[in-house]
């Protein structure tokens, strides 16, 4: 367990390390990426720009500035070149909204996956299971932005249900917290529940014709348990899986669309909103933020397939 | 005696998409405890549909059932679902061909007896546990209590045949339907399973209902000998009097492809040529006949299974030739029975 938690840490380090190089030198060679000349105004003069490269440390090596920049990540001193705002503070000022988006959403599209999944495999063939199939595949079609703009227009804005967009922290009223993240969460699970639910739907029609099975029904046990402590165990091994790592993702700021859709200022948000200003250092920070949740989950479903499936080893 | 299990014209048949397929077509078999019964025949021939199909593990939207089975006088053909329950793994229990898969992965195989115990007895959680380690120290698993918390994979293909049997024979069950029980083992783990079994009609008295298609296991342990093909059974009798008498050339030609030690090996192995006919569409009269060197006119009538040996009234099989006839064609060679490919006596 020791030299398994040992080698993940390490692996962390190297994939945050190799990201953030990454990062840096795609913001250094994509054109326009020059920030001394974005932070000089519209018709800079040359010698504003030689003081602010100077001033700012434009003009040393590239690996020079990796190495300042990096510096600042560690010491929270990161400044953002267009809004001048402290990068590491507003991340962490948006991180709980996305953790709150994530966590949501991967409790409220597991459960929905599940259920759908199960019916659907049980019901297999059948017009209900033929038309619930129909809809996971519309679900699975859908875009965020478009699914998500409907509901901001006819449930946000419209019919007046829900806030359309925005984001009440849950200390200050937590009933208002869970309005503006109700439409955010749904949004983003129905994708999700789309293709959980169809994996699960024949994780678990496999499983039913396994052998195992078949012991356990001559056993005598009741069919609710054969069900779910033979059948759906199996079967849900591999959505444990990949619900980690989907979770890790958006955690990590990887639900972009939906963040911004609904206006949630989260870190997903934030990704895209300094993507646009070609601005390096959220960017930068995001990323390593995103990896190392990426990471993290992965090694959180490591540590949980391990537990759910004895015959893998840590080691 | 009543007989434990009363099988009695059998008809299994599944709807599909090419038809209804007759499984089991007229299947007739009674056990009696302490008795070891062997059903043979290749794959395809209804012997396992046969033994699934008194678990009640054949019932689904698609198959249709005629006949009757029953088990000490009660019906389980038309039992509901909850009373064959009930039955299944108490009463009649079953080990199944492939130990490898047959075992829930990721089960202790300690809970895996004990989920059985608990689902017929009302006995508290740790007696059942206490159980499971009881029936796999008597299968012959040492070290048993700290095994029980192991998983199927922490064993070999042996021990888990071995945890198999132990959970059939967790509850006491008065029938044990063996579906080649050691095809998927080797040879010396075999003789270890065929002994388990062996001592279990012995201690407990049980009835065996030996699903197989290895004529060496059965010359090893069975009391009587049902040979099946196509669906339906084509000879029947003591286990002498199908290994020494054998009537169908069905039977000869089983027996032909056993390779036996005590003679020199015939340069290449017998096989019976063809292949069984479809059960969705089977030839008229004796199904065997397509395949059968010694098809004659009468072939095309349907040969019903009856004593036609003459050397007893349990001996019965389903070929219209004499007895002597018979007695003459069974040898491909002095000592050796057997069944020459079709077109090759002709």
């Amino acid at each position: 367990m020791a030299r398994f938690a040992v080698r993940r840490i390490g692996q962390m380090l190297v994939v945050m390390f190799a990201v953030s190089v990454l990062t840096f030198l795609i913001f250094n060679v994509i054109p326009g990426g020059d920030p001394a000349l974005r932070m000089a105004g519209k018709q800079p003069d040359p010698g504003q720009l030689k003081i602010i490269r100077e001033e700012w440390g434009f003009d040393e090596p590239v690996y020079v500035q990796y190495e300042e920049t990096m510096k600042k990540v560690f010491t929270a001193d990161l400044v953002s070149y267009s809004t001048q705002q402290d990068v590491i503070q507003e991340i962490w000022r948006r991180a709980p909204r996305t953790f709150a988006l994530a966590l949501g959403a991967a409790i409220l599209w597991m459960v929905f996956s599940i259920a759908l999944g199960v019916f659907t495999a049980i019901r297999a063939g059948q017009f209900s299971d033929r038309f619930l199939t129909v809809l996971a595949l519309i679900g699975i079609s859908m875009p965020v932005f478009w699914i998500g703009a409907l509901m901001n227009y006819y449930i946000g804005f419209k019919w007046g249900i829900l806030p359309n967009g925005g984001y009440v922290p849950i200390t200050e009223d937590p009933w208002e917290w869970f309005k503006h993240l109700l439409m955010p969460w749904a949004a983003l699970s129905i994708l999700f529940i789309g293709v959980y639910s169809r994996i699960l739907r024949s994780n678990v029609l496999d499983t039913m014709n396994d052998d195992f099975v078949r012991t356990a029904r001559a056993k005598g046990l009741p069919e609710r348990q054969v069900f779910l402590k033979h059948v759906l165990r199996n079967s849900l091994i591999p959505i444990v899986t990949l619900w980690g790592l989907d979770f890790g993702a958006v955690l990590g700021g990887g639900a972009i669309l939906t963040e911004t859709v609904f206006d949630l200022q989260g870190v997903g948000q934030y990704a895209a909103e300094s993507v646009d200003q070609l601005d390096v250092p959220p960017v930068l920070a995001i990323t390593m933020f995103g990896a190392f949740f990426i990471v993290l989950l992965n090694t959180v479903v490591d540590i949980l397939y391990a537990a759910l499936d004895p015959r893998i080893r840590l080691n | 005696m009543a007989p434990l299990l009363k099988v009695d014209d059998l008809h299994v048949s599944f709807a599909t998409d090419d038809g209804l397929v007759r499984a089991v077509d007229g299947m007739t078999l009674s056990l009696e405890p302490g008795e070891i019964v062997a059903v043979v025949g290749e794959s395809g021939s209804g012997k396992s549909v046969t033994a699934l199909t008194v678990m009640g593990l054949t019932r689904g939207p698609n198959v249709s059932f005629g006949g009757s089975i029953e088990y000490k006088d009660e019906d389980l053909l038309n039992a509901p679902d909850e009373r064959l329950r009930r039955v299944r793994g108490a009463e009649i229990a079953m080990i199944f061909q492939d130990p490898m898969t047959s075992l829930n992965p990721v089960m202790r195989v300690g809970d895996q007896i004990a989920e059985q115990v608990l689902a017929h007895e009302d006995v508290p959680k740790d007696e059942a546990t206490e159980r499971a380690v009881q029936m796999l120290d008597r299968v012959g698993i040492p070290r048993a209590r700290d095994r029980a918390s192991n998983y199927p994979h922490e064993f070999s293909g042996g021990m888990r045949q071995r945890v198999m049997i132990a959970m059939a024979l967790s509850c006491d069950p008065s029938i044990l339907i063996a579906d080649e029980p050691s095809t998927a083992l080797d040879v010396t783990i075999q003789a270890q399973i065929l002994e388990r079994l062996r001592e279990l009609r012995h201690t407990a008295n049980a009835g065996i209902i030996l699903v197989t298609h290895d004529l060496g296991v059965v010359a090893d342990i069975a009391d009587r000998v049902l040979v099946m093909y196509a669906g339906r059974i084509v000879e029947q009798g003591t286990l002498d009097e199908v290994f020494y008498n054998p009537q169908h050339p069905y039977t000869w030609g089983l027996l032909g492809s056993i390779t036996r030690l005590d003679i020199p090996p015939p340069p290449r192995l017998p096989s019976i040529s063809g292949a069984p006919p479809s059960l969705a569409a089977r030839p008229e009269g004796c199904h065997f006949r397509p395949r059968c060197p010694h098809e004659f006119d009468k072939c095309t009538e349907d040969p019903p299974l009856e004593p036609r040996a003459g050397d007893s009234r349990t001996h019965c099989d389903r070929c219209w030739l004499s007895p002597e006839d018979k007695q003459a064609r069974r040898y491909v060679s002095e000592d050796q029975i057997g069944l020459e490919a079709k077109g090759a006596i002709a």
